[in-house]
């Protein structure tokens, strides 16, 4: 099924996803003339998958669950911002705070991420192809994200446990993040990310991990200097 | 908040629809800024011709003429909504100390080419007021406020050009404007409001004065203004954009064989011929862009 947003209300548009009968709807969806429109496919909660057709603006699928959703462009802030279950995957670049407290699902980005990618993340998979700006996954609590490019400034700044592998450089790391050991463990979750982005041809080993080095989880006078 | 918006042509295919992009980009920017409005147009100029965009406010313009006939040659004085634009050969320094001295009256800016139009109300009027979809021109640079650090007028509005040929929008804060526009008014930049702004257009003035490049100016901008800004500045034959190195302030480029666009927002773009097949990036924070000279 197709919607044009030159013709209908983005309101509408979403109200549409937002209401599926799993029964008598349709399972597929194509939005056409997307125009940089913000908040596009954000509170989907069923599992349809939506393509949308050219560039969007901010917090594209946001609070998603479930939906598979694919933009066949570029992305402005807060793609996928506080997703809790299904896919985003994102064929352009994507601007600040790609999936800002994200609490699950899987986000692909095919190309570069700008600030802040993974900020605060919760539990979400992000897969990044190209490369990171600064502060990326600073503060993040839990879930991977997978950089395949370099990273920017501050990398894990404030981290908490948060895995992060880059297979660039990082041009530096933030408070309390350091680099780690990559053992069996973590080479399989890795090759199992990598897969599951389809991109079988790169090797786990070639990545370097990153993770909070606990030290500023609780307050220590030693390292006022740090807060 | 505040939208900003910009248009440099690369070719001269678009030169006649140059007021209806870059309207169509200010209409787009109202949710950033719904206060007040304004853009800087950069025409074909004429050989010794100055052109001066004056606010006439709420001063006749039969009255206005009258009252600088005699006192300035003029070549040709057209009026758009409460804006003149007034031609003259004579010496800029003449003509600015007149004007100045003209009361009820400010001048938006100056140059050769440049023509500067700002008023308050929503974005969607003032582009009308000023029949902006019926310029041409080479480059334009235009903005939508959404007013914080100085009141909603006329005077506070963008964008602002303390030089010749000189304009400069800015979306963020600034938090050394203050200290800045004491050390910039002892050497001899003259400030209209209270506006911070007005402090970073003197500052870039004041640089390419000294025989600095845009890029220059921009580059040393980043380590002397201290706040939040995107900036988006237009010279003669030179426009360039430059994000402070936290980056809080959005920007999205969209670049063809024919023209580069910037705005806040990709949809102030949505509706650019080809934008769907342009080169799309977002400007790297500290870095300064720029086109022609």
């Amino acid at each position: 099924m197709k919607l044009d947003l030159r013709k209908l209300k983005l309101r509408k548009v979403n109200e549409t996803l937002q209401s599926i009968d799993q029964k008598r709807n349709n399972k597929s969806y194509t939005i056409l003339n997307p125009e940089g429109n913000h908040a596009i496919c954000a509170g989907l909660t069923d599992d349809i998958d939506v393509t949308v057709k050219g560039h969007v603006g901010y917090y594209c699928g946001g609070m998603n669950q479930n939906a598979n959703i694919t933009v066949e462009g570029n992305v402005g802030t807060g793609v996928a911002e506080n997703m809790m279950s299904g896919k985003i995957h994102v064929k352009g670049n994507a601007s600040q705070s790609a999936g800002a407290t994200a609490h699950g699902g899987f986000l692909v980005i095919d190309g570069d991420a700008s600030s802040r990618c993974g900020i605060s993340m919760k539990g979400i998979d992000i897969v990044v192809k190209g490369s990171v700006g600064h502060m990326s996954a600073f503060m993040a609590q839990s879930g991977n994200l997978v950089v395949c490019g370099d990273a920017g400034e501050a990398l894990g700044d404030s981290l908490y446990e948060t895995d992060i592998y880059i297979k660039g450089r990082v041009k530096s790391l933030g408070a309390d993040c350091i680099e780690k050991k990559m053992d069996n463990k973590h080479l399989k979750k890795l090759d199992k990310l990598l897969k599951k982005a389809k991109l079988d041809k790169l090797k786990s080993k070639d990545f370097k991990r990153y993770g909070s080095a606990r030290k500023l989880y609780n307050f220590k006078i030693d390292n006022v200097s740090n807060y | 908040m505040c939208g900003i918006v910009g248009i440099y042509l690369k070719s001269k295919k678009f030169e006649k629809d140059l007021g209806k992009m870059l309207s169509g980009m200010l209409i787009n920017m109202e949710s950033r800024g719904p206060d007040s409005a304004g853009f800087a147009i950069y025409k074909k100029e004429k050989k010794e011709e100055f052109k001066y965009s004056i606010c006439i406010n709420n001063l006749a313009f039969e009255k206005f003429k009258n009252g600088i006939t005699g006192k300035i040659k003029f070549t040709s004085i057209l009026k758009n909504s409460d804006h003149v634009i007034l031609s003259s050969k004579e010496k800029p320094k003449k003509v600015l100390d007149i004007l100045n001295e003209f009361k009820g009256v400010s001048l938006v800016g100056y140059g050769k080419s440049i023509e500067i139009f700002k008023q308050i109300g929503n974005p969607k009027d003032v582009v009308k007021k000023f029949n902006l979809e019926n310029f041409s021109g080479t480059h334009g640079i235009g903005h939508t406020r959404m007013a914080t650090e100085s009141a909603i007028t006329t005077d506070g509005s963008h964008p602002y050009s303390t030089g010749s040929d000189e304009c400069l929008v800015h979306n963020g804060s600034l938090s050394n404007h203050n200290n800045l526009r004491r050390n910039l008014t002892k050497k001899g930049i003259n400030f209209k409001s209270e506006n911070d702004t007005e402090v970073a257009a003197g500052y870039i003035s004041n640089h390419l004065s000294s025989k600095k490049n845009l890029k220059e100016t921009l580059m040393s901008g980043l380590g002397d203004l201290d706040g939040f800004y995107t900036f988006i500045t237009g010279t003669r034959k030179g426009f360039a954009i430059v994000r402070d190195e936290i980056a809080c302030k959005p920007a999205v480029v969209a670049e063809t064989k024919d023209y580069v666009a910037i705005a806040s927002e990709f949809q102030a773009m949505a509706h650019l011929p080809g934008v769907n097949m342009a080169k799309i990036f977002e400007p790297e924070p500290g870095i300064v862009y720029s086109w022609g000279n």
